[in-house]
């Protein structure tokens, strides 16, 4: 229980920082956001530029903490204030619309890759001396240090334009709407194949050598010998005895490698030119649109503050050494 | 104890072949110019006008981009920046997290309570996001923002791991004689603990500059660096906003890619290496 309201405190102080961090950020930099939308829109009444200022949240004669504060309030209301390259709209709606198309295929592509690599990780830290293993570990080093931007290219251009068996990019036909039911669903489907596998495979070796490299440690332990000179059968002792105990630092280590794949499915998307936010923080970087670009960073940041809440949740159930609390 | 650890690694197959690769780019990135055929911004020569968007031919052996660039000396050329960027960049977050690992781990205290805790902070937050959003902020376009914000971003996971390896050094009899003898602190930092750990900074070393080169070339893609230098991941930008994909120019979007990627690999290679040599388990019996 302590473990839990310890982790509780950290989600909720790390989101503040987040939240600091994100105010600081346009404060601290040369140049002023609202000035490039008042000079998009010539001719404005001072009365205007007041309000533009407003909206931004840049307002100039209010002491920073009184910004602060507003700040505070506006997020905690959900108002993330206007977006530049859409305006007027609130740049709430505008992310609302890009979110549930990342949170879907990153989300199914990061479970796959990790079910994937922590299976693949556990096999061939088994048959360890194979040539085999050594291949596919060679295999996924060379894959790992790609862009995954270039990989998204590369794969864009031989099986999308090369050999039209994919689309070039979007997230569905303009064609269908929700309207046509499991038409538009299989459309998504179709869509978000390549850049999904995209994400799949550039992740899975970081998974797969983080299994791997416990893996290896854990064989090298007392208990597995005296396992093997009961006559266990050899799947009991992989996966009970060793994989049970290698995947732990696999989840913990889940902090560190989700803003990592986040990171590169982002600029995936940018590829693929996929709905989502990462093409939104691509256009947002082009146009300019600092308000949107800030909440992008916001909304990434909470997610994966919260995705590595819930890694450490897991690891408490699964790991009795931390449930019953040694520290 | 250094010597040894350099005799196994250079035993190490995987070391020695990422040192290869690394020293073959090293190698073309000091004699560019002889190597490339063209000057990366050359646009004629005697003959005349280059041909724009040219396939590959004899005289441009991976053709001509959309201004009528030799594709070949660009790469070649483009190997300087991409390198230099990605090696400072690595030796800088090397130094800032050997720096901060070292005090904090020794130290111990309030020093390590504050370090630790900013150390917390940017190990959680996702580092490319917050890599595009300074980056945008910042009106100069160059290599140098490019190096600072890579470091500024890319410290936290090394600090973390040399923390707590000089933790548990700390703790072992030879530098707690050190300390009953009355040595100075910082000798004994430098001369017992840092020889300790020296297989970890190397291996924080290249998986920064993995991540720095990986980093720079994303960057650069998204249009956030200084798009007219001559670099791998400009090149990519150039390629990929004019369509080099649609023009089925594979000539010009394949290769940057390769060398970014072989590049990475030399030093995914030599890290692992050192994991295998500092982690007899891991090393094959």
């Amino acid at each position: 229980m302590r473990y839990f309201l310890r982790r509780t405190m950290w989600l909720i102080f790390a989101i503040f920082v987040a939240l600091t961090i994100n105010f600081i950020l346009p404060r601290l930099m040369p140049g002023d956001p609202a000035m490039i939308i008042i000079n998009q829109l010539d001719g404005l009444q001072p009365q205007a530029i007041d309000s533009i200022r407003a909206a931004f949240g840049l307002e100039t004669d209010k002491s920073i903490f009184v910004q602060y504060w507003d700040y505070l309030v506006n997020i905690s209301q959900g108002d993330l204030g206007v977006s530049i390259s859409h305006y007027p709209a609130k740049v709430w709606d505008v992310l609302a619309k890009a979110l549930p198309w990342t949170i879907g295929l990153m989300g199914i592509a990061t479970v796959l890759s990790f079910i994937f690599g922590t299976m693949l990780g556990i096999a061939i830290a088994w048959k360890r001396k194979s040539k085999v293993s050594d291949a596919i570990l060679g295999l996924f080093l060379f894959i790992r240090s790609f862009p995954y931007f270039w990989f998204g290219l590369i794969l864009v251009y031989f099986f999308a334009f090369k050999n039209p068996w994919f689309p070039l990019g979007g997230a569905h036909s303009i064609s269908v709407t929700t309207a046509d039911g499991w038409a538009y669903i299989k459309s998504i489907i179709y869509h978000g194949l390549l850049p999904g596998a995209v994400i799949t495979i550039s992740s899975l070796g970081y998974w797969m050598l983080t299994i791997r490299n416990n893996m290896i440690n854990v064989l090298a332990e007392d208990y597995i010998t005296v396992a093997k000179a009961k006559g266990l059968s050899i799947n009991r002792i992989k996966n009970t005895y060793a994989a049970r105990n290698a995947i732990l630092p696999s989840i913990s280590g889940f902090a560190m490698a989700f803003g990592f794949v986040i990171g590169g499915s982002l600029v995936t998307e940018m590829v693929f030119s996929y709905p989502g936010v990462g093409f939104m923080l691509f256009q947002a970087v082009q146009q300019q649109d600092y308000p949107l670009l800030q909440a992008i960073f916001l909304f990434i940041t909470v997610g994966v503050l919260i995705s590595n809440f819930i890694a450490d949740i897991l690891i408490m159930l699964l790991d009795p050494r931390i449930r019953d609390g040694a520290k | 104890m250094i010597k040894d650890m350099l005799k196994l690694f250079i035993e190490n197959k995987k070391a020695m072949l990422g040192l290869i690769i690394l020293s073959m780019f090293i190698i073309v990135a000091v004699f560019a110019p002889l190597i490339a055929p063209f000057e990366p911004k050359q646009r004629e020569d005697a003959a005349g006008e280059f041909p724009l968007r040219s396939e590959p031919t004899s005289k441009h052996l991976l053709g001509t981009t959309h201004a009528g660039y030799d594709i070949l000396s660009r790469l070649i050329y483009g190997t300087r920046l991409t390198l230099l960027v990605g090696m400072v960049t690595g030796i800088i977050t090397t130094f800032v997290a050997l720096a901060l690992g070292l005090i904090s781990g020794y130290f111990k205290g309030r020093v390590d309570d504050v370090i630790s805790f900013v150390n917390s902070i940017f190990l959680v937050i996702p580092s490319l996001p917050l890599i595009i959003v300074v980056a945008s902020y910042i009106t100069i376009k160059g290599v140098l923002p490019i190096i600072l914000v890579l470091s500024l971003t890319g410290w936290a996971w090394g600090a973390r791991v040399i923390r707590s390896q000089v933790l548990s050094v700390s703790e072992r009899e030879f530098v707690k004689v050190a300390e009953v003898l009355g040595e100075n602190p910082f000798i004994i930092v430098f001369r017992e603990i840092l020889p300790n750990i020296i297989s970890l900074v190397m291996a924080t070393f290249f998986t920064s500059t993995l991540a720095a080169i990986i980093g720079e070339a994303t960057l650069e893609f998204i249009g956030l660096g200084n798009v007219s230098a001559v670099t791998w991941g400009t090149m990519l930008y150039w390629a990929q906003n004019n369509a080099a994909l649609l023009y089925n120019a594979w000539w010009w979007f394949l290769p940057p890619g390769l060398f970014i990627g072989l590049l990475g690999t030399s030093f995914a290679l030599m890290n692992f290496a050192i994991d295998e040599i500092s982690n007899p388990k891991i090393r094959k019996r």
